[in-house]
């Protein structure tokens, strides 16, 4: 009864590891700047959001990625709304990308994925620097952008890992 | 040419309106949520800055928590690093330590003068509240420099207070909450204080770059700046005390730019003080 119990907790936290991992990095923005690299960010906010969207939109409810660019917002200190009309934003290109998707490949997935991050972060760039006045450096979202992008090989295979050995597993054991 | 525009058209309606299982709303619905909030924020709406400062309390309390394991990862890497330099470091520092222990005599004498010369001509004296507060989250993002510190409104913090890492300028406060506050550091790009370089007496302003140093500008003697100049706040506008060392100039030969090395190091701020300067009275 006991073991049947822990396993149900396991399953429920593995279930919801994206949810958490979403909010630890809204909460922590876990970009490894500490290292003091010069030229390196990158969104893994951006990443998880996409992927989870695309892959396995019930593990990250729409209403959750909003809270979450609440939250974001006040971290980062923008105006409250802007980070979760991005995510959202993101959503949206996932879902379309999503339904009109007949053989998934990472390739694709990678494109569009670029294509997405490129029209939100100046989406994102345009609205801080002309409606809202926060100053930004160009060259430093560019260099995100590339970050994000590279990264998202690296994440969307640990990611698909993740999901088939712990999760698929899980749920069949 | 139809069916595809078709497609097209019932993809993004589907993006848009269809709702997952266990979803709430739409994507629509809460983009529409989301652009109501950024319109009646920009407005400062009532009920949106309570959002916010709801949002804003919660957030930064569960943001110390969520980052031990990250600050921990940070710590043991900084300990490492900082590990080897270690003998060489305490080598330079004995010698330094030899020359300021004299160079204090000589300033604890020309301190005191200075005290009797401003009584004599009757200038005010500066006196400070200081309160001590411990930095809550670091974000130093490549967009954003600010930290978070545990002291708010409740501890009589104010926005503009100034913020100090020992004797060195940090930054100052920009956002007051009830039980914390948000601090600007001199490394933000949005930061622009008036400075003073000396020796030659260059008054300035400095700015944040966004990344770990700062740069000079607007200045009509610029070329009397020399590397190794020492930046001290100018007490100019009446922003800051007059006389809080910063950094030290920089020059790279490279650029022209004339950059500005911080003498307090941003990312391992641990506690910080608060201070606000007021007149007082001569005795």
């Amino acid at each position: 009864m006991i073991e049947l119990r822990n396993k149900n907790f396991i399953r429920t936290i593995l279930s919801k590891a994206p949810l958490i991992l979403l909010f630890v990095s809204v909460l922590n923005d876990y970009d490894f700047n500490y290292l003091s690299l010069k030229y390196f960010s990158f969104n893994f906010s951006y990443i998880l959001i996409f992927y989870y969207s695309l892959k396995k939109s019930e593990s990250l409810g729409y209403t959750y990625i909003f809270i979450a660019g609440l939250f974001n917002d006040v971290v980062a200190g923008t105006p409250v709304g802007l980070s979760s009309l991005m995510y959202l934003i993101l959503c949206v290109a996932a879902s379309y990308l999503r339904n009109i998707t007949l053989r998934p490949s990472l390739l694709k997935d990678c494109i569009f994925f670029l294509l997405t991050i490129l029209i939100i972060n100046s989406l994102l760039f345009f609205s801080l620097n002309f409606i809202f006045n926060y100053e930004l450096s160009y060259f430093d979202q560019i260099i995100n952008i590339t970050f994000t992008f590279l990264f998202y090989f690296l994440f969307s295979n640990l990611f698909d890992f993740f999901e088939r050995y712990f999760v698929s597993n899980n749920n069949a054991g | 040419m139809e069916t595809s525009r078709d497609d097209f058209v019932i993809a993004l309606r589907s993006a848009f309106l269809k709702k997952g299982t266990q979803q709430r709303f739409s994507l629509l619905s809460l983009i529409f949520f989301s652009i109501i909030f950024l319109i009646l924020g920009s407005f400062n709406f009532k009920i949106i800055n309570y959002v916010k400062i709801g949002i804003t309390e919660i957030v930064y309390r569960s943001s110390f928590i969520v980052s031990v394991p990250e600050n921990l990862l940070k710590d043991s890497y900084l300990t490492i690093q900082n590990h080897n330099k270690l003998y060489k470091k305490n080598e330079k520092i004995k010698s330094e330590l030899e020359i300021l222990k004299a160079k204090d005599l000589l300033n604890e004498f020309i301190i005191l003068e200075n005290q009797r010369l401003k009584n004599i001509v009757n200038d005010y004296l500066v006196k400070s509240d200081t309160i001590i507060a411990k930095v809550l989250s670091d974000k130093s993002s490549p967009f954003l420099r600010s930290i978070i510190i545990n002291k708010g409104s409740k501890h009589k913090i104010n926005l503009g207070m100034v913020v100090m890492d020992g004797a060195y300028l940090v930054g100052k406060v920009v956002e007051v909450n009830y039980l914390s506050s948000r601090v600007l550091l001199l490394s933000d790009l949005n930061s622009k204080i008036p400075v003073i370089v000396e020796p030659n007496a260059v008054f300035s302003i400095l700015s944040g770059t966004g990344k770990d140093y700062g740069i000079i500008q607007y200045s009509k003697k610029f070329d009397d700046i020399k590397s190794e100049s020492i930046i001290y706040t100018s007490g100019s506008g009446s922003l800051f005390k007059a006389g809080i060392p910063i950094g030290r100039i920089n020059i790279n030969n490279m650029s022209d730019e004339k950059k500005v090395e911080f003498f307090s190091d941003f990312s391992q701020l641990k506690f910080i003080k608060v201070v606000s300067f007021k007149k007082s009275e001569n005795k």
